[in-house]
């Protein structure tokens, strides 16, 4: 009987999965122990049924104007603990980076001045917002949550692809994916010791109320979305649930006298922290756009009198700009005095002097991305883009340097992954989700592990055709498995009550006994 | 944290409540008259049928109507409220809009309902409606009870029973209304009563024997079942009541009012007073969910665009 395994070639990339040919790396010796002797039809018939809960459930996502179930391979993406030590020390340090580097640039601006980072690129940039000029947070804190896009390349390296600090979302898959696994595959989960990812929730809540103006002893946090047309709005309304706290739309919300209420059945209470899931620019629009009919009137004065937090802070947008990206191994060094424990991709500034020459001259070979776009759109990758392409990407480059970085092409790591009958090779990512309370920077150990679905395709996002993958960390410890548990005493339990069967007889009203 | 609610999740959830009421309600009517037809090859079609339309409140027309042509507006019809898959359609936005405060369950079964809902459309072409209209039936128990067990009683789940609650009177009311109004359309007492699935209730308290006087007054007035008016009325008003403060409320006024009327209404005069009992009881409940609406979701006052401090 052929086994799913059989046809897997390795592509020309690192595989996740085995180190050489039908040679498996050890960390998922128990995942291909437990899915080679299943049958593609047996696969088939769980993707099926996972497919089916997802769209009961309501973990759906818009592609092409249609509502399909939240694309969730079988094979899981497995870390060990080495692996993960690192990822986890990368993405905080560079969190860490960010933050200093937004306190710098809203504030004293020492790494202009001292020429780390040219000032051009702060005064080009869209998304910085006078606004949030002199705005001390509490605690310091301007990006609570950050999601920042890692991928490993030919030689098995990780490296940093861009940083999310503005509203990274995708976190509600990370923990979907794992409540969906843990049913298809729950021996799996009992073979291994995979640390559990439903802690996001009380941690974020934790850090937003951490975040919290002075003085407030029970901050009172929301949510707050664009509504449920928004793609992400399953995953607003899952954090607001996992937190507990209200999720509101910007019409929920009325600002007097520079403080946010909300509108209840109880009359208008007051709100302290909102975890914002849009951006700047439809905020609020007596400071953006006055055209955003999701925003809330007013909200930004309340911020800056220091009457609410706004999570993630406003203006964030010059950290995650890609052209800013390039610099940040260098602000790591400049601000913690530390080497950055995650290299970035190879980069290219056609805005420098004598860059573009060079990114022209060899941009056949290069990626070229938009410096503000998200969802791997405007993107153009050299080595596969035709000519007409190339030379429209070439002329958009020579009229707007600032607009644009290149990249040398990073053939990403592949992984297993279901294509109809068999398993093949499909290119993967990762992007761990850290939550920062102003104390200490915490990664949520697995991530959202993202998939192209299309051979060879190097895009992963869900909005481009992509399809997701359980991240597991495996713990550090005994490789023995858990240890047993102390026997404890047998509980007291007063015998179940029976009804009438003809046999026994339901003890009287007033003669039981506890 | 959450003793509180938004007045835009409080009108959804009522609204969640009511629709799912009212696609259980309106499958009830609609198996029953089904059943009736099928069971009683004299009855004319067309008569039968307008009377339906006539207790949905919704324009029959002036052609002949037949029931295939009731199904695809009263229950298939998505763009209409008053059909069966309009109204859950409507239950799974609200509770979409509101979903962090239901349940994970209410909302999954609420979409899962919808999803089957065109399979079983699809399948009531070929083979009838029965099972359609039992899966209508069955979901809507089922949200109901995971209301009952997964919510904490507290103001949110009030705002869903007073939704289910005013919905129950109204649906109830106006079957009723058809039969002592509109004489000529009426449906006959045992398909009124398995209508409101009281006919084993009904059986139980009367047994097999119906009269005008008796189902009206089991319908309205009685204490113990749970579709009956004065439960309803009850009902709804322990919800305001725990809701609402003021003493003088203007949304709990009318309903109170109306169930001290049916606790003391004479059932040897209730045939006599029907008719005018059916619309006092109609203009209350609807006089009632205007004052909930202004009281607990006001709307949404013009945006304030003066600039704040700065």
């Amino acid at each position: 009987m052929a086994d799913i395994f059989d046809a897997y070639a390795l592509a020309d990339a690192w595989d996740e999965m085995f180190e050489r040919p039908g040679e498996v790396r050890a960390a998922y010796e128990p995942v291909l122990a437990a899915l080679q002797p299943m049958e593609s039809a047996e696969l088939r018939f769980k993707a099926d049924q996972m497919a089916r809960a997802f769209t009961d459930r309501g973990v759906t996502y818009a592609f092409a104007g249609e509502e399909r179930p939240w694309p969730l391979d079988l094979v899981p993406r497995v870390l060990d603990a080495l692996e993960w030590d690192l990822i986890q020390r990368g993405v905080a340090q560079r969190v860490r980076a960010l933050e200093a580097y937004l306190a710098d640039a809203y504030g004293p601006c020492r790494a202009f001045e001292d020429g780390v980072v040219p000032w051009r690129l702060l005064l080009n940039s869209g998304h910085f917002h006078r606004a949030a000029h002199g705005v001390e947070p509490p605690g310091g804190v301007r990006i609570h949550v950050a999601g920042i896009d890692l991928v490993r390349d030919e030689a098995g390296d990780f490296r940093v692809l861009e940083d999310n600090v503005r509203v990274p979302s995708g976190v509600s898959y990370v923990i979907e994916n794992r409540r969906a696994m843990t049913r298809i595959f729950p021996s799996l989960f009992a073979e291994q010791q995979v640390c559990p990812v439903d802690g996001y929730g009380q941690r974020l809540y934790a850090a937003l109320r951490a975040a919290a103006p002075d003085g407030v002893g029970d901050p009172r946090v929301v949510v707050l979305t664009p509504g449920p047309s928004n793609a992400a709005y399953f995953e607003h309304a899952l954090l607001a649930r996992l937190m507990g706290v209200q999720l509101v739309e910007g019409h929920d919300l009325v600002c007097r006298g520079n403080r946010v209420w909300m509108r209840t059945t109880r009359g208008e209470m007051p709100v302290h922290v909102v975890y914002r899931r849009l951006d700047d620019d439809f905020l609020d629009p007596l400071h953006f756009r006055p055209d955003s009919v999701i925003g809330c009137p007013g909200i930004m004065s309340a911020a800056q009198a220091g009457n609410v937090t706004l999570a993630n802070a406003v203006g964030n947008g010059i950290a995650d700009d890609k052209l800013l990206y390039t610099y940040v191994p260098d602000l790591i060094r400049y601000y913690l005095a530390e080497e950055p424990v995650i290299p970035n991709v190879e980069s290219f500034r056609p805005e420098e002097p004598g860059q573009l020459e060079a990114v022209l001259d060899q941009l056949h070979q290069l990626v070229v991305k938009p410096v503000d776009g998200a969802g791997g759109q405007g993107i153009v990758i050299g080595p596969h883009a035709d000519k007409a392409t190339l030379d429209r990407v070439r002329k958009e480059v020579i009229a707007d340097p600032r607009g644009w970085i290149a990249q040398r092409p990073v053939a990403l790591s592949t992984s297993p992954t279901l294509a109809g009958e068999r398993m093949a090779p499909r290119h993967i990512d990762l992007r761990p989700f850290a939550v920062n309370d102003g104390s200490d920077v915490w990664v949520l150990p697995g991530g959202l592990t993202r998939v192209a679905l299309q051979e060879g395709n190097l895009i992963v996002n869900s909005s481009q055709g992509g399809g997701s993958k359980d991240t597991w960390v495996l713990a550090e410890g005994p490789a023995g498995g858990p240890l047993p548990e102390e026997p404890g005493a047998v509980p007291d339990v007063a015998p179940r009550q029976l009804g009438p069967d003809g046999e026994r007889l339901v003890p009287q009203e007033g003669a039981q006994q506890q | 944290m959450n003793d509180v609610i938004l007045s835009r999740i409080a009108e959804a959830l009522t609204w969640t409540g009511r629709y799912v009421e009212r696609a259980d309600a309106t499958g009830r009517i609609l198996d029953a008259y089904l059943h009736r037809l099928l069971e009683d090859p004299w009855r004319d079609e067309d008569v039968a049928c307008r009377s339906l339309y006539a207790i949905l409140g919704v324009d029959a027309g002036d052609t002949r109507v037949d029931m295939q042509q009731v199904l695809d507006q009263l229950a298939f019809d998505a763009r209409s409220t008053c059909s069966i898959e309009g109204a859950l359609g409507a239950a799974r936005l609200n509770a979409r809009s509101a979903r962090e405060a239901v349940s994970s369950e209410m909302w999954e079964c609420l979409n899962s309902t919808w999803h089957a809902l065109a399979d079983q459309r699809m399948a009531a072409r070929r083979t009838g409606p029965y099972a359609y209209l039992e899966l209508v039936r069955r979901r809507a128990a089922l949200f109901f009870g995971l209301a009952d067990s997964t919510m904490s009683r507290d103001d949110s789940w009030r705002f869903v029973v007073l939704g289910r609650s005013l919905e129950r009177v109204d649906m109830t009311v106006r079957l009723l209304s058809v039969r002592v109004l509109d004489a000529p359309h009426a449906p006959d007492w045992p398909t009124l009563l398995s209508a409101s699935g009281a006919d084993e209730a009904y059986a139980r308290v009367y047994g097999g024997f119906g009269d005008t006087a008796r189902v009206a007054e089991f319908l309205i007035m009685d204490r113990e079942f749970p579709r009956s008016v004065l439960h309803a009325l009850t009902t709804a008003e322990e919800c305001l009541a725990a809701l609402g403060r003021p003493r003088q409320d203007p949304a709990r006024r009318p309903i109170g009012r109306m169930r001290t009327r049916l606790e003391y209404q004479d059932s040897t005069a209730l045939e006599d007073v029907l008719p005018s009992l059916l619309r006092e009881l109609q203009t209350s409940c609807m006089a009632s969910a205007e004052a909930v609406a202004e009281k607990f979701f006001p709307y949404q006052g013009p945006v304030e665009w003066a600039q704040e401090g700065a």
